[in-house]
């Protein structure tokens, strides 16, 4: 179970984050909504430490999460990779097995294994030899999908994981995404706009600094909600959800 | 001497002398050197640290020339120094990187200038500038080679997760690796380096040793320790053609190493089998796409 209490984060003296706080329990697959500059992606980073809190705390499993991170798979945003730095598919997949292989050490037979599965999982291993950079946007995705799975996480985080990828490759997500789900992990996903929030999440937390929604779709996608965080420039078609 | 018809001769008539000798060994490690600690730099899009850091050397070495310490434990705590203001000022404020390192570059070599001229320090600008590789002694070809082995072995020690941390920062840090760690490391790394070649090179030019070389490879390669190996070669190769371009064209050795490792990647800019300009796969296409408009208009 994940539980992020009272979530504060403050970014060169302007809040980013206001006071989040919501509990996951395993297999739920869970979507976060929310405008442009809402603090999405300030979320997940908050949640695994990578920036620091003013207030708050994150358990997994009833203890902190930053100490125990090597049960987290986290797949940050495109624009935070170098697409053009020297390295090939298997190496990039290779580096989920960086805390089971520890300092000193070379990858073990079991982790070459365990990304070859992984790899081939996402069809890339045919392409293990070949330079990120050589990729389409959605191959490039599936490497980092690959790598999240070969670290064998029981948390996973996605941002935006939909921004540039193909149909195959968004199908591929959704697969994997079921089947991380049936394992029991908890999947949390910052996504990109409104139209992929679908049938495939359980459950979406509408942000906008603060949290403004928390449940199902019906219950997060009505017409009060989406005007709370989106304010009134955006139009929202009754065909989409139930107005309350 | 250019007339000398015997090749061989060219090649060893230089080594009779002990600064040759010195200059051509100490090239040769500045080159491997330079190529693992500069790759790492281009591959995290920094490749002004490097003269930024070759910079900021000079206040801590007036310094420690005042005071009567090892001028070099000067210069590195100043290198490592002005890295550090950089990324507070990158932190703290939302100043981007490349004018915090403009600033930085520019305010700590006023600094070393000011305090050179404060302290009546008699440290040389122009060869802390320029250096002069043929003044090498065997103590600072000792010093290089103790510099090159301390730094391979840490870079070989912990490759993959510098490849993680260079590659995926934010990710490193996800998974729980030490990153500022890390990235002091590769920052004490490259001061090391410029530090150990500041004597032959001088800070301007190591610059170019830094970057040069690896692009070129970067060009040729697809894996950061290709580019490592390849740059290494390119480096020492382009050391070794400067210095005897120097001794028997009467040249300054630092600008002649530098030319030949920049013709060097011009020569892969323009002609590297997947990415040069004038060989990469579509170009024919390109070139004929444009012929077409040209008809057209």
């Amino acid at each position: 179970m994940l539980e992020v209490k009272h979530l504060v984060v403050n970014y060169r003296g302007l809040m980013a984050v206001d006071n989040i706080s919501f509990c996951l329990v395993p297999g739920e697959v869970v979507g976060i909504i929310g405008p442009n500059g809402a603090g999405k992606s300030t979320l997940l980073m908050a949640i695994l430490g990578l920036i620091p809190l003013e207030k708050g705390i994150v358990q997994f499993h009833s203890r902190t999460l930053s100490t125990q991170l090597k049960q987290v798979a986290y797949i940050p945003q495109r624009v935070q990779i170098d697409w053009d730095y020297p390295i090939t598919v298997e190496n990039v997949a290779m580096m989920a097995r960086i805390r089971h292989t520890g300092l000193f050490r070379s990858y073990s037979r079991q982790s070459k294994l365990i990304v070859k599965n992984a790899l081939e999982r996402v069809g890339m291993w045919e392409l293990k030899h070949h330079p990120i950079g050589e990729l389409s946007g959605g191959q490039q995705q599936r490497v980092f999908l690959a790598q999240a799975l070969a670290q064998e996480a029981n948390l996973f985080l996605f941002d935006e994981p939909f921004v540039g990828v193909d149909k195959k490759t968004e199908a591929m997500l959704f697969d994997v995404f079921d089947e991380l789900k049936s394992e029991g992990k908890i999947l949390l996903v910052v996504g990109h706009e409104l139209r992929e929030t679908t049938r495939e999440y359980d459950r979406f937390l509408l942000i906008n600094k603060t949290l403004i929604a928390d449940g199902t779709r019906q219950e997060v996608i009505t017409a009060t909600n989406i005007q709370k965080a989106y304010g009134d420039n955006v139009i929202f078609l009754e065909g989409n959800a139930k107005n309350d | 001497m250019l007339k000398m018809t015997n090749f061989i001769d060219i090649i060893f008539e230089p080594l009779q002398f002990e600064f040759m000798r010195n200059a051509l060994i100490i090239i040769v490690f500045l080159g491997v050197l330079c190529a693992v600690t500069g790759s790492f730099l281009i591959v995290q899009r920094m490749g002004l640290l490097g003269d930024v850091i070759a910079h900021a050397v000079l206040p801590g070495l007036a310094i420690a020339f005042y005071l009567g310490i090892d001028i070099f434990l000067g210069a590195f705590i100043s290198g490592i120094f002005s890295t550090l203001i950089i990324a507070w000022i990158k932190e703290e404020s939302k100043i981007k990187i490349d004018v915090a390192m403009a600033l930085v570059f520019s305010g700590f070599l006023a600094l070393g200038i000011m305090l050179i001229t404060l302290l009546k320090s008699r440290i040389d600008l122009h060869s802390f500038l320029f250096g002069d590789i043929l003044v090498v002694t065997v103590t600072d070809v000792l010093r290089t080679l103790i510099i090159t082995f301390f730094i391979l072995t840490f870079i070989k020690l912990f490759y993959k997760e510098l490849l993680f941390y260079t590659f995926n920062p934010l990710g490193a840090q996800a998974v729980g690796l030490p990153v500022k760690w890390l990235n002091l490391m590769l920052i004490s790394a490259i001061t090391l380096t410029i530090i150990a070649s500041m004597q032959g090179v001088g800070v301007v030019l190591v610059v170019s040793l830094l970057i040069a070389p690896n692009i070129t490879a970067y060009l040729l390669v697809k894996e950061l320790h290709q580019m490592m190996i390849l740059g290494a070669v390119f480096g020492s190769i382009s050391g070794v053609i400067g210095i005897y371009l120097s001794y028997y064209l009467n040249v300054p050795s630092g600008a002649s190493i530098v030319l030949v490792a920049s013709i060097l990647f011009l020569l892969a800019l323009l002609f590297s089998p997947t990415q040069g300009i004038l060989t990469r796969p579509e170009m024919l296409y390109k070139f004929r796409h444009i012929f077409r408009i040209k008809i057209k208009n």
